[in-house]
């Protein structure tokens, strides 16, 4: 299978084998115009198996939301087919409207247009509590 | 301009400083009774409450102040499908500072973020009660002298009981407490305040027999199997008469126990109990207007 290497844009490495599309859905790559590669289980020495994502375009990946689906994925930032950059991934300390709190007593139950934010309180065990109501987000 | 949302959102220092604020209101009530001359209290409550919002607006009134608001969402836009933004930035128009109550979880943080005003939690859902808490340390500090060195004892709802929940988180941060939780295997404490209790390094032991741990606890805190806060009514009557608190349980019991509840009662201590010099809970509702004095005090930034 062959896919172009791309000039300017991004390529999102080491993602973990059947995590690509919640990634692509999740950063609103259905949204850009430009090409867009997203690649399944990859051979990996390291992985066994990992998905890639390649983007034609100098694009803004959110890094929080990233971090939170996938923390063992790379960002390569790619300039005239070169790899000038490679980010690495952290937990992000806030997510705001990427998951929502299932709490049926949260206010955010009833007042829909209030902003979904969940803030990591242990890094450890990746727990992400709704600012609101303390409950935990559920994968 | 601060609010109350979280009881950890003060720390032990400014706890003592309130605590020594309502002692000294209690000792001196007359030198107090003109701090908050021309201030409005608005009272937000979307929920019922007899002891909350009476001791709130006492409160208020042994300022001098005044108060307005509602005691129940239908008397108020809610009713309509107001927001709670709106609501806050509404009542920002018209009072000085808000006591809020509400059934939905995080409703009182969603006023502080919109009012121009100090918003305090006065109960949402079954999370936070910070006033109540503050209410429990000012009474477990008359009654026993001083929040260390005490082995206490939660019984009955602790999953959905909001003060056990804000009690253990204040009670935490001082040296030498022990809990002791009893409950049916249903009603136990949410795996988010056990995290404080083990991030915090705190001695804590879970049980469902109450006559076992009788003899080692300094204080008792009973709570109330609440109806509002089953979907399922079975639920509720299937586990509402778990724990009663009749004379003879006390038998085993120190002698300077103190037996704390934060009212309203159903049935869980028997009225027996009320004449025990070891009862408390009545102490516990007279204190709760001292401290939310101490509190409007110091969130209006009156000296």
């Amino acid at each position: 299978m062959k896919i172009d290497s791309i000039k300017n844009g991004i390529v999102i490495d080491h993602i973990t084998a059947g995590k690509a599309m919640k990634i692509y859905n999740l950063l609103g790559l259905d949204e850009l115009n430009c090409s867009v590669a997203l690649i399944k289980n990859v051979s990996s020495s390291k992985m066994g198996k990992k998905d890639i994502i390649k983007i034609d375009t100098d694009f803004h990946v959110d890094l929080d939301i990233l971090g939170y689906v996938d923390p063992g994925a790379t960002v390569n930032i790619i300039q005239n087919e070169e790899m000038v950059a490679k980010k690495k991934l952290e937990l992000p300390e806030k997510l705001t409207n990427v998951i929502k709190c299932k709490n049926p007593r949260c206010i955010t139950s009833t007042e829909q247009e209030l902003p979904q934010i969940f803030k990591l309180t242990d890094k450890e065990k990746k727990v992400y509590r709704c600012m609101y109501c303390e409950t935990a987000a559920k994968e | 301009m601060r609010s109350l949302i979280d009881i950890l959102e003060l720390d032990v220092t400014e706890i003592k400083e309130l605590i020594d604020k309502a002692n000294d209101i209690i000792a001196n009530p007359v030198k107090y009774s003109e701090k908050c001359r021309g201030k409005k209290l608005a009272t937000l409550f979307f929920e019922p409450s007899t002891r909350t919002r009476l001791s709130f607006e006492a409160a208020m009134y042994e300022l001098g102040g005044n108060v307005l608001g509602f005691s129940e969402a239908q008397s108020s836009s809610a009713a309509k499908g107001e927001s709670i933004a709106d609501t806050a930035k509404t009542t920002s128009c018209y009072a000085d500072i808000i006591a809020m109550r509400h059934p939905k979880e995080g409703a009182p943080l969603v006023a502080a973020m919109n009012a121009s005003i100090p918003v305090i939690n006065a109960g949402d859902g079954g999370h936070n009660h910070p006033t109540q808490t503050l209410t429990d340390l000012l009474t477990i500090q008359r009654e026993k002298g001083r929040l260390n060195n005490l082995t206490v004892g939660f019984c009955g709802d602790l999953k959905f009981g909001r003060t056990v929940h804000s009690l253990i988180n204040a009670l935490s941060r001082y040296e030498n407490i022990k809990f002791v939780l009893v409950s049916p295997e249903e009603l136990k404490l949410p795996s988010y305040v056990k995290e404080t209790l083990k991030k915090n390094n705190l001695e804590y032991v879970q049980t469902t027999d109450l006559d076992s741990v009788m003899p080692e606890l300094d204080i008792l805190y009973m709570t109330r199997v609440q109806r509002e806060r089953f979907f399922n009514e079975e639920d509720y009557l299937r586990l509402k008469d778990s724990y009663i608190l009749r004379p003879e349980r006390l038998n085993t019991a120190k002698a300077d126990l103190a037996i704390m509840h934060p009212l309203p009662r159903v049935n869980e201590i028997s009225v027996e109990i009320d004449s025990d010099p070891r009862a408390c809970y009545f102490k516990q509702v007279l204190n709760g207007k001292y401290i939310r004095m101490a509190l409007i005090l110091k969130l209006l930034e009156v000296e």
